[in-house]
C-alpha cells in the first residue's frame, strides 16, 4: 500500500460520511476551548506570527519552520531571494468593463501596504521588489456587469517575476475580479484587497500554469462594515503553488468566504493556507477548500487558521477541507487550527476529511452500467463542482470544468 | 424471453491464508418471469454467487460458465454486464461522494439504455417510483447513499431496479436489516418490477420472511458452495420450520442421494 492520506489532527468521532473519514467538531458558545489548536505550533497563537515590510526581518527558511514545514523550500531558492523581476518574464493584461479605474501605487502610497503586511519571506521579497503596484479601483456604488480580468502569462520556466496588485472595491460597489495565471515562471504575486463599506467583491485567482511553473502568493483582504468578500483559489497547474489567503475585518456585520479548489497530479505540490482573523465583533466567515489528488507524488496541503479574538463577540465561523484521493501514491495534508478567545460567539467549527475513490465506489457505479472513465468523471466533477459553481461567471465556470476534465483524462491514459 | 444460465461454477477468492474456493460447482437456470430463491446459512457462498454474476473483481471464476441468452457474461466488464441487463441489488450499497442521486440515476439510465431518457417523462418516472417506495423527495439532491440509513439504502436499490428495468435482478439479502414495514415496501417494489413480465429474479436470502411477500417459483438451498436441495415454494416452508441444521456441512450430497433413492 503506497497510498498515503494523512490528516494531522486528533481523530474525533467515528467515520460517518461517504467514503470519507470525517473529522471535526462544532464548538458553540457553551463549549469553548481556549487556544484550540491541532498543529505542531511553535507559537502560542497565530496572532503572534511575524509580519513586516522589512526583508531583513525574514531569514531564508530551511523547511523546519512551522509555516514552511510542508513546502519543498529547497526548490524555491530563486523565489525566496531578494531579487527583482526578470525583464519581460511576465506579460500582464487587464480587461473588463469601462467603469473601473487603473493606476499604480509606489511603496508607501496609500492604500498600498495598509492591509498586506508580508507574513513570510516570499511575500516580503515580492513587495520589496515591486516598485509600482497595480491598482484596480471599483468606484463607490458601481455595479460591474462584467468581471475584471487580470491575465498574467509567464514567459519562461525559472524566470523570476514579482507582482503586487491592489484591488479596492468602493463602498456599496459590486464586482468580480479574476486573476488568471498561465505559462511558465517563478512567480511571486502579492494581492491586497480592500472591500469598503457595503461592497460585494469576489476575487478569483486561477492557477493554470504549465507544469514547470512555481508560484508563491499572499492575498490579504480587509473587509469593512456590512461588506461581503469572497476569495476563490482555483489551482490546477504549476509544479509548486503556495497561496496564502488571509482576511480580517474593518467593521461589524462583514462577511468573508475563502474558498478553494485544487487538483494535484503526479509531481505537483499545491499548498493553500487560509487565515481568518476575527478581530471585530459580529462578523461571519466560511472557509471551504476541496481538493482532488492523483498520481505518484501528488501532494496537497491545506492549513486553515481561524482566530476569534477576545473582542470578537457574536462571531460565526466555520472552516472545512475535503480531499478526494483518486490513486495510490498521493499525499494530502490537512490542518485546521481554530483559536477561540471568547465564549460569546454564534458558532465556530472546523472539519477535515480525506476520502478515497476506491474500487468499491467504482464497482458500484459500473454495476449500474456506467463505464469506468465516466464514473471517475462523475465523482470528481460532482465533488469539485461545489466550489466552481460559487464563481458565478458562467464562461469561467465552463472553462474550469473543462480543465478539471482534462486533468481527469490524464489519469485514464 | 431471456435465459440466464449458470453452469458448474467454481469461484475462489484470495485470502491471507491463500486461495480459498467458495463456490464448488453451482448450476442454475433462470428464465424471464421466474423467481428463484437461494437460501442458505451464513458463509454458504450465496453472496459470492451474486457478486460473481455482477463481476466484482474480488472473485475469480476458476471454471464453469455464466451466459445470458448464450452470450458469455464472464467475458463482459462490470458495466457491460449491467448494460446487458443484469442488475445486482447490493447487500451493502456504498456511499459515493460527490454524486447526487439525480445525476447518478440519469447517468446510469443513459448508459444502460444507450441514450438519454426523455427529460420530462424521466423526471416524472423517478418521482413516481420514489413516491411508491416512500423515499423522501429531498433524497434526489443528496449524494448517492450518503448518510442514508440501512433501510433507505435498500429502498434506493429497489428504486434503481424499477427504473433501470433489467432482464435479470439479483437481490443480495435485500431483506437484511429491514423492519416489517420497510420489507413490505421493498417487496412491493420487486413485485411491481416483476409484474411487468420482462424480468427474472434471483432472490438471495438467509430468512424465509421475505418469501411471504415475494413468492418464489423455485427454492434452492445452498450449503458450503453448492446447491444441496431444490424444490418449489414448499421447500421454503419446510426451512422455516426446520432451519438449516439438517444440512450439516458435508451432509448435502447425502441428503440429495437419500431423497433421490426415496423417490426412485
Amino acid at each position: 500500500m503506497t497510498a498515503e492520506a494523512t490528516t494531522e489532527k486528533a481523530r474525533i468521532g467515528a467515520p460517518s460520511i461517504a467514503g470519507f473519514t470525517e473529522e471535526g467538531e462544532h464548538l458553540v458558545a457553551s463549549k469553548v476551548d481556549r487556544h484550540h489548536s491541532h498543529g505542531t505550533q511553535v507559537m502560542a497563537s497565530r496572532a503572534e506570527r511575524l509580519t513586516s515590510h522589512d526583508v531583513a526581518d525574514f531569514a531564508l527558511p530551511n523547511g523546519r519552520e512551522e509555516e514552511w514545514r510542508f513546502t519543498p523550500v529547497r526548490e524555491l531558492a530563486n523565489l525566496l531571494s531578494d531579487s527583482p523581476s526578470d525583464a519581460g518574464a511576465l506579460g500582464v493584461t487587464v480587461e473588463g468593463p469601462d467603469s473601473f479605474v487603473q493606476g499604480v501605487l509606489r511603496a508607501g502610497e496609500a492604500p498600498r501596504g495598509a492591509t498586506l503586511v508580508p507574513a513570510d519571506r516570499a511575500a516580503v521579497v515580492a513587495s520589496a521588489n515591486v516598485e509600482e503596484a497595480q491598482l484596480i479601483r471599483i468606484p463607490a456604488d458601481a455595479e460591474l456587469d462584467q468581471p475584471i480580468r487580470v491575465l498574467m502569462t509567464g514567459n519562461g520556466a525559472g524566470r523570476r517575476t514579482n507582482t503586487h496588485h491592489v484591488i479596492e472595491a468602493g463602498a456599496n460597489s459590486r464586482a468580480v475580479v479574476i486573476l488568471e495565471h498561465d505559462g511558465s515562471a517563478d512567480h511571486n504575486g502579492n494581492v491586497e484587497v480592500f472591500v469598503r463599506e457595503g461592497a460585494q467583491l469576489t476575487v478569483v485567482s486561477v492557477q493554470l500554469w504549465e507544469d514547470d511553473a512555481r508560484h508563491l502568493a499572499q492575498h490579504d483582504a480587509e473587509v469593512s462594515k456590512d461588506a461581503v468578500y469572497k476569495h476563490i483559489a482555483v489551482t490546477l497547474g504549476g509544479k509548486i503553488v503556495r497561496l496564502n489567503s488571509n482576511v480580517r475585518f474593518a467593521g461589524e456585520g462583514a462577511d468573508a468566504e475563502l474558498l478553494g479548489l485544487y487538483f494535484a497530479d503526479a509531481g505537483q505540490h499545491l499548498e493553500h493556507r487560509s487565515f481568518v482573523d476575527h478581530n471585530l465583533a459580529n462578523c461571519k466567515s466560511n472557509v471551504l477548500y476541496k481538493g482532488a489528488l492523483q498520481g505518484k507524488g501528488a501532494h496537497t496541503v491545506w492549513v486553515g487558521d481561524v482566530l476569534i479574538q477576545k473582542q470578537a463577540e457574536g462571531t460565526d465561523s466555520y472552516e472545512k477541507n475535503q480531499n478526494l484521493v483518486l490513486t495510490d501514491g498521493c499525499r494530502a495534508d490537512s490542518v485546521p487550527n481554530l483559536e477561540i478567545e471568547t465564549g460569546l460567539i454564534e458558532g465556530a467549527g472546523h472539519a477535515s476529511s480525506t476520502g478515497r475513490f476506491d474500487d468499491e465506489h467504482l464497482f458500484y457505479l459500473m454495476a449500474r452500467g456506467i463505464p469506468e472513465d465516466v464514473a471517475r468523471r462523475l465523482v470528481v466533477r460532482g465533488f469539485l463542482n461545489e466550489i466552481i459553481q460559487q464563481i458565478k461567471v458562467p464562461a469561467l465556470e465552463e472553462r474550469l470544468t473543462e480543465a478539471v476534465e482534462r486533468e481527469l483524462s490524464a489519469t485514464e491514459n | 424471453m431471456s435465459t440466464l444460465e449458470i453452469k458448474d461454477l467454481h469461484v475462489s477468492i484470495e485470502t491471507e491464508q491463500g486461495t480459498k474456493e467458495i463456490l464448488k460447482g453451482v448450476s442454475l437456470t433462470i428464465r424471464t418471469g421466474e423467481t428463484h430463491a437461494i437460501m442458505g446459512p451464513n458463509g454458504s457462498g450465496k453472496s459470492t454467487l451474486a457478486s460473481t454474476i455482477a463481476g466484482h473483481p474480488r472473485y475469480t471464476v476458476t471454471s464453469g460458465s455464466i451466459t445470458l441468452d448464450g452470450e458469455d457474461v464472464l467475458e463482459m466488464s462490470v458495466d457491460a454486464r449491467a448494460r446487458a441487463g443484469v442488475f445486482l441489488a447490493m447487500q451493502y450499497p456504498v456511499e459515493v461522494p460527490g454524486v447526487t442521486m439525480t445525476n447518478f440515476l440519469r447517468t446510469a439510465k443513459t448508459a444502460i439504455d444507450g441514450e438519454a431518457p426523455k427529460l420530462r417523462t424521466w423526471t416524472k418516472d423517478v418521482k413516481d417510483a420514489m413516491g411508491k417506495l416512500r423515499i423522501d423527495a429531498d433524497f434526489a439532491e443528496r449524494n448517492v447513499n450518503e448518510g442514508f440509513s440501512g433501510g433507505e439504502k435498500k429502498r434506493v436499490e429497489i428504486l434503481q431496479l424499477e427504473l433501470f428495468k433489467p432482464k435479470f435482478a439479483v437481490l443480495d439479502e435485500t431483506d437484511s436489516g429491514l423492519d416489517v414495514d420497510a420489507l413490505k415496501i421493498v417487496s412491493e417494489g420487486v413485485n411491481r418490477a416483476h409484474a411487468e413480465g420482462n424480468m427474472g429474479t434471483l432472490l438471495i436470502t438467509h430468512y424465509t420472511r421475505i418469501l411471504r411477500y415475494i413468492k418464489p417459483d423455485y427454492v434452492h438451498v445452498f450449503v458450503d458452495g453448492q446447491v444441496v436441495e431444490e424444490g418449489g415454494p414448499e421447500l421454503a416452508d419446510r426451512l422455516e420450520e426446520e432451519g438449516y441444521d439438517r444440512y450439516a456441512k458435508g451432509a448435502g450430497a447425502a441428503i440429495i442421494a437419500a431423497e433421490a433413492a426415496a423417490q426412485a
